[in-house]
């Protein structure tokens, strides 16, 4: 036997010891799980990432979005424009240093498709408390078909570094309940 | 004629070139650690809200200048002194061409300090990922460009050195196993250096004007290099824990074929994987990225699994060869849990494997993704590979370096005999602590989680607050441990005892 400073001594293509070979067998069963789970996963489970995706110059997302903006808008927070769009609609989010616009008011239970871009830099679109996380990059529009499980007031945060005021960058989404208030775990899918 | 020095505890003929280029890459490692870890100190002080401690402007300046001198430079010119240590040291042989040696360590020394002039002068506060079209400065960019060179230059070297061994016979048969390890970790350098050239020299040009650069294609070929990169720190570290092993107990390769092969896996299969870097882009379709994150078999990660066993049982029958042979773990038991080297090597392969290891495959998954991209999930995982595995190995190892080519004893070496596992534990702590934190929600790379000045309120979960201060005590105690990591080698180093010396 030789350490591994040392050369091995003549012919070193052996066969390995059972207890190698049984924990190699077990390693590889291992990562044939950890392979079929990610594909089965995105067949069967109800979050995916996949969306719809394409390219969009930041000008021509950011007219997208002030349309929409003027075709919903329901009031102003903070200097921000809150829109209320119907159920089933294309909704438009852009992020920009340093705010996400416009704030959104959406139904508990219906189905939207969300356009997620950004006018400048790398922006992270993270939905808090929920903890859901998607990376919004410029020249790219990301369309994912989110449904709100749960009523409550909910914010955005910028979890991607774009500058020094970075962490002032927080946005809202709003999601109303008509039969019953409260707040809870919202939820997103495909 | 190369004038020899022989090791008098390994027997080893080592060239005095060798000696030289290991010292001066291992002193400018040892100066990039003292200030990635000064500001470390500065950022963690900063996240634990109750402390709160630099001003916006500086946190994110001192979190970039931690990403760069921690993962680039300290890893770097660590692995470079690996790369002459398995090429000449090990294999008998001479420097292939020791001036070619010291031109590259010129222009990374070159790159380095472009690098660190321009971050601390606020000219690039971009963070280790500087994605476009956030700009730094054109000179940061040729900075990164020159210390790449620099990288690449001593990698061929390396090879070269392997070559002039092979044709002056300077040892018999094949390679020794470490050697064989150190050059999968070049020949993944090679590839990462590669993606390195086809994304900062574009980038530079950028910088000028030159050129336009896509940022979806800046992520996909940048994390080519950044997550790369890391695959050169995990061969380099698998190496390091069969030196290691050798160093303090004695272990042996318990099958060459197998512990090679697994190394060939890293190349063939972990340098390419880094979509799972994407996962949650716009840019790319989902059957794209679940191809390009597993490869249908995770065989890098079969890789580890086989190291993570074989490095086990080598030192087990190494301890038995000793002659520990009482019972089932009486190998484990009286192994020298007070030498430094022994106890980071079983430090760094713990939580490399059990945290880092697990944590990383888990994220790697299209939907876990959503729930811990760029959370302190990411952060908590990547201190549990490349700090508590790959720094550690690196701390342990040191402790061998000094005597056998610094040939100087170690100074307070009481103090290096607990500084493992103070490292190891408030490393650990501190992981684990980051990675609840982020699944909360709590966001890295972020000034403000109280969001004061923000247009709305946001309050997370008041556990956040505790787990925030848990990692915060677990960094400082980290902290103390890699201070008294410095504070010994550069002690023993400058002003240590020297060792006779013998010369051929």
């Amino acid at each position: 036997m030789n350490s591994g400073m040392e050369s091995p001594k003549g012919i070193w293509w052996k066969p390995a010891h059972r207890n190698e070979k049984l924990w190699v067998g077990i390693a590889f069963a291992w990562c044939m799980v950890l392979f079929a789970m990610m594909p089965l996963w995105h067949l069967r489970g109800g979050q995916n990432p996949s969306g719809i995706r394409g390219k969009v110059e930041p000008q021509a997302f950011m007219a997208r979005t002030q349309e929409f903006i003027r075709a919903y808008q329901v009031g102003t927070e903070s200097g921000i424009p809150v829109v209320e769009p119907p159920p089933g609609s294309d909704i438009y989010l852009m992020a920009m240093m340093w705010s996400w616009q416009p704030v959104l008011r959406l139904r508990k239970g219906a189905e939207y498709t969300l356009h997620l871009s950004s006018l400048d830099l790398n922006h992270g679109f993270s939905l808090a408390p929920v903890n859901l996380n998607f990376q919004v990059v410029p020249g790219y529009d990301y369309g994912l078909r989110v449904t709100p499980t749960a009523a409550g007031d909910f914010r955005i945060i910028c979890n991607e570094f774009c500058g020094i005021g970075h962490h002032l960058m927080l946005g809202r989404v709003i999601v109303l309940d008509d039969q019953a208030p409260g707040a809870g775990a919202g939820g997103g899918g495909q | 004629m190369t004038r020899f020095r022989i090791c008098p505890t390994t027997g080893l003929k080592v060239d005095p070139q060798a000696d030289a280029l290991i010292k001066a890459n291992a002193v400018v490692a040892t100066v990039a650690l003292l200030i990635g870890g000064v500001s470390a100190i500065m950022v963690l002080l900063t996240r634990w809200q109750a402390v709160h401690l630099l001003p916006a402007d500086w946190f994110y300046r001192l979190l970039t200048v931690h990403g760069m001198n921690m993962l680039i430079f300290f890893i770097l010119f660590f692995e470079m002194a690996v790369l002459y240590f398995a090429g000449a040291v090990l294999l008998n042989s001479r420097v292939a061409a020791p001036k070619v040696g010291w031109a590259a360590f010129g222009l990374m020394v070159a790159g380095m300090g472009m690098i660190e002039w321009t971050m601390f002068t606020g000219q690039a506060d971009v963070l280790f990922t500087s994605y476009v079209p956030l700009r730094a400065t054109s000179w940061y960019y040729l900075g990164v460009i020159l210390f790449a060179v620099g990288a690449l230059v001593v990698t061929v070297l390396f090879f070269a050195t392997l070559a002039v061994a092979k044709r002056e016979r300077t040892y018999q048969g094949s390679m020794p196993l470490v050697t064989f390890g150190a050059a999968t970790a070049a020949i993944i350098a090679v590839i990462t250096l590669g993606h390195g050239a086809a994304i900062y020299i574009p980038t530079y040009l950028w910088s000028l004007g030159l050129m336009k650069v896509d940022p979806e294609v800046y992520r996909m070929v940048w994390w080519g290099l950044g997550h790369s990169s890391q695959q050169i720190n995990v061969a380099a570290m698998v190496s390091v824990w069969y030196l290691l092993g050798a160093l303090t107990v004695g272990s042996v390769v318990v099958n060459e074929k197998i512990s090679r092969t697994a190394f060939v896996l890293y190349v063939l299969f972990i340098s390419m994987a880094s979509a799972h870097h994407l996962l949650v882009d716009p840019g790319f379709s989902p059957s794209w990225k679940i191809w390009n994150t597993s490869y249908a078999m995770y065989l890098a990660v079969l890789a580890s699994m086989i190291h993570g066993f074989t490095v086990p049982a080598g030192i087990e029958m190494g301890q038995r060869l000793r002659g520990f042979t009482k019972g089932m773990f009486d190998w484990l038991r009286r192994a020298p849990w007070g030498d430094p080297g022994f106890s980071s090597l079983i430090f760094s392969i713990v939580v490399f494997g059990f945290v880092g290891g697990i944590t990383g495959v888990t994220f790697g998954t299209e939907q876990i993704n959503i729930i811990a991209h760029n959370t302190l999930r990411v952060p908590g995982h990547f201190h549990a590979t490349v700090v508590s595995g790959t720094a550690m190995a690196f701390m342990g190892v040191t402790y061998y370096v000094i005597p056998l080519i610094f040939r100087k004893r170690l100074a307070f070496y009481p103090l290096a005999r607990i500084q493992p596992y103070l490292f190891a534990t408030g490393m650990l702590i501190f992981s684990v602590a980051m990675t609840f934190a982020g699944t909360f929600g709590v966001p890295r790379r972020h000034w403000d989680i109280t969001f004061a000045n923000a247009p709305f309120d946001l309050e997370f979960s008041p556990a956040v607050s505790l787990v925030m201060g848990i990692m915060g005590l677990g960094g400082i105690l980290a902290a103390v441990g890699g201070g008294i990591y410095i504070l010994v080698t550069v002690w023993s180093v400058f002003l240590g005892k020297p060792l006779k010396e013998r010369t051929v």
